[in-house]
């Protein structure tokens, strides 16, 4: 009934593609790809911004301090100041700097960090487009991401940046080895159906672990964990991040290729860098996790546990509201924090708003009398279990930041060549074994 | 999906790759002739896809783009590019180059002219979705049986194995 109003006041052709099941690429819809990609690209930079706040705000508790506290309540609108900072800091380019070079270093590395997010799916339709090589894109691309940090770290004309620069290139090519290979070896396993074909498409692999009805983490235990784990250290190598951060040890090298860079385009280095973490946590959730599907897909099946599960995101959005509100209640009662209070009460009343919107959503669509209710619910519950994927991922990296200490160089060029290759070639070559032994 | 405005995207792509090549060997400073080479390499890949090569074009991407001009650059970058820009320059060979260029220039004539009667006189229609799965039958051949080109690709890999030790054995003194 409700999706039935909704229908009525919303344009024709939007109730048409909430039913449909196909990417735009797909459909062949040049419209629904434009505005994907507008979706994607706005929720990436808030993504970002998001994890810049969660980042210093997890770091400090970490280390037992406070963090941002003073821009708006518990330092919430910290991100969006330092975006303005940023935006209208001068922007230095060194005397001595190759200009041109040094003005098309950060383009490189944010054109391919956002690039990626063409192929990745968070759902079986809600992908730009499914490309028949779309995990061989996925790698191709991010792996030229590293050429904008080389060509930076050389164009700063400066011995800091180039020191970061060959760094980060050396451990870049050395990690992408190891994780190609148990790349591979999850390629593998989708090969495991009645014709014996895999797939390289990024939704292809997603729908391999659904009729194979287990994640690929789990599949030939331990074989598949294994291959996890080695893409979990290399892909924290690949982009940089603690305690792989060689490229930009700030006890070392200032700080890294980046050290000439100020302002804008400086901004553009971290913003590049932060979407490049969400793109690998997402091949890791597509090749390993399952992609969109909900935990339990096999065990607690049924419309009545689907109901359970679909009521998640509600729940989530219930949860934040009910810590932001109860941040409102601990503000001090005095009369400077009487804006900071409304703000923090406004933001609270939207989360709920919003929780109450997906909790009629999944209620509603349960007993859905058009298809489209049950497609928005399903597709609700999709984007919602492979971004909460994606945020343990997120939540990892700063975690290990937090941990450990940073790898000295030669530990981790031993690590990467001596160590993860050997594994993962091992890996390999017993997944096909058993892949063989079992078909 | 047919594809949209395919002549534009074959004349953008072929001059990018045309002028990019171009700046590869005019450019003095060597990281602006690597970022040229780079620039061209993404052009072929990219009419790669226009010829409904995805596969090939990714394993372009990534072996040639992403490795190999990564290799490239810090190879470059550890070399003292202010003396090497002022260096005489290596092309006293330039005969030998126009000669080549000209043979080339007369096999794409001869290909041009001829190609009616020297290739199959049909388009190739292979499905974009099943692409990769088509190499694969070529390398490795159908369930049970060799494919055409399984000889070849083996021993291509064979030579690649040995050019790697080689480089091993060139470097270590002792192993």
């Amino acid at each position: 009934m409700i999706f039935n109003l909704m229908a009525s006041w919303m344009p024709n052709f939007i109730v048409s593609y909430l039913g449909s099941t196909v990417t735009p690429g797909e459909a062949g819809s040049q419209f629904w790809a434009l505005i994907y990609v507008l979706i994607i690209f706005t929720g990436v930079s808030v993504a970002v911004m998001a994890m810049n706040w969660l980042e210093r705000k997890a770091l400090a508790h970490f280390q037992i301090r406070l963090g941002p506290m003073r821009v708006g309540p518990h330092g919430l609108l910290q991100p969006i100041a330092d975006a303005l900072k940023l935006m209208l800091k001068e922007d230095i380019i060194p005397a001595e700097a190759d200009q041109f070079v040094f003005w098309v270093a950060p383009l490189i590395g944010l054109l391919t960090a956002f690039a990626v997010y063409t192929v990745i799916p968070f759902g079986p339709s809600q992908a730009v487009s499914d490309m028949n090589i779309g995990i061989l894109f996925m790698l191709g691309v991010s792996s030229l991401g590293v050429l904008g940090i080389v060509v930076a770290g050389w164009a700063s004309n400066s011995h800091y940046p180039l020191i970061g620069a060959l760094r980060s290139s050396a451990q870049m090519v050395s990690y992408e080895v190891a994780m190609g290979l148990v790349v591979v070896s999850a390629i593998l396993m989708t090969s495991l159906n009645e014709n014996g074909t895999g797939t390289l498409s990024m939704i292809g692999i997603v729908r391999a672990q659904e009729q194979q009805g287990i994640w690929f983490i789990f599949k030939f235990f331990p074989l598949g964990l294994i291959a996890f784990i080695i893409f979990a250290i290399a892909m924290v190598a690949e982009t940089n991040r603690a305690p792989f951060d060689m490229a930009e040890a700030e006890s070392e090298l200032t700080a890294g290729y980046h050290t000439e860079y100020s302002g804008l385009r400086w901004s553009l280095f971290m913003l590049a860098e932060y979407a490049a973490m969400i793109a690998v946590s997402s091949i890791a959730v597509t090749l390993w996790l399952g992609g969109w599907m909900r935990p339990f897909l096999r065990l607690l099946h049924g419309p009545s546990w689907d109901f359970i599960f679909s009521l998640f995101p509600g729940l989530t959005f219930l949860g934040l509201a009910a810590i932001a509100f109860i941040g409102v209640v601990r503000m001090p009662a005095h009369f400077f924090f009487k804006i900071q209070k409304i703000g923090l009460a406004a933001f609270a009343g939207l989360l709920g708003f919003i929780a109450l919107l997906l909790l009629v959503i999944a209620v509603a669509g349960r007993s859905a009398d058009t298809s489209v209710g049950a497609r928005l619910n399903q597709s609700i519950g999709y984007i919602y279990w492979f971004l909460f994927k994606v945020a343990v991922f997120m939540y990892l990296f700063i975690w290990y930041r937090a941990t450990w200490p940073r790898y000295r160089f030669d530990q981790l060029m031993r690590v990467g060549w001596k160590v993860l290759l050997p594994i993962s070639l091992a890996v390999f070559v017993l997944t096909a074994i058993v892949g063989v032994l079992v078909s | 999906m047919a594809p949209v405005g395919t002549p534009y995207f074959f004349y953008a792509l072929a001059a990018l790759a045309l002028v990019s090549g171009v700046l590869v060997i005019t450019r003095r400073n060597v990281v602006h002739s690597a970022l040229a080479l780079i620039v061209t390499l993404l052009s072929v890949a990219g009419l790669y896809l226009m010829l409904y090569a995805p596969f090939v074009a990714g394993v372009q991407i990534i072996v040639y783009a992403g490795g190999i001009m990564v290799l490239f650059l810090f190879v470059i970058m550890l070399v003292n590019i202010e003396r090497s820009s002022k260096d005489r320059r290596f092309n006293r060979m330039w005969p030998v180059g126009l000669g080549a260029a000209v043979a080339l220039l007369a096999l794409f004539v001869f290909a041009f002219t001829k190609g009616k009667t020297l290739f199959p006189d049909r388009m190739m229609s292979l499905p974009e979705s099943s692409n990769t799965q088509q190499i694969a039958t070529m390398l490795y051949g159908d369930a049970g049986q060799i494919g055409p080109y399984t000889f070849a690709f083996e021993i291509a890999s064979l030579l690649l194995l040995v050019a790697i030790l080689g480089a091993v054995i060139m470097t270590k003194k002792k192993i």
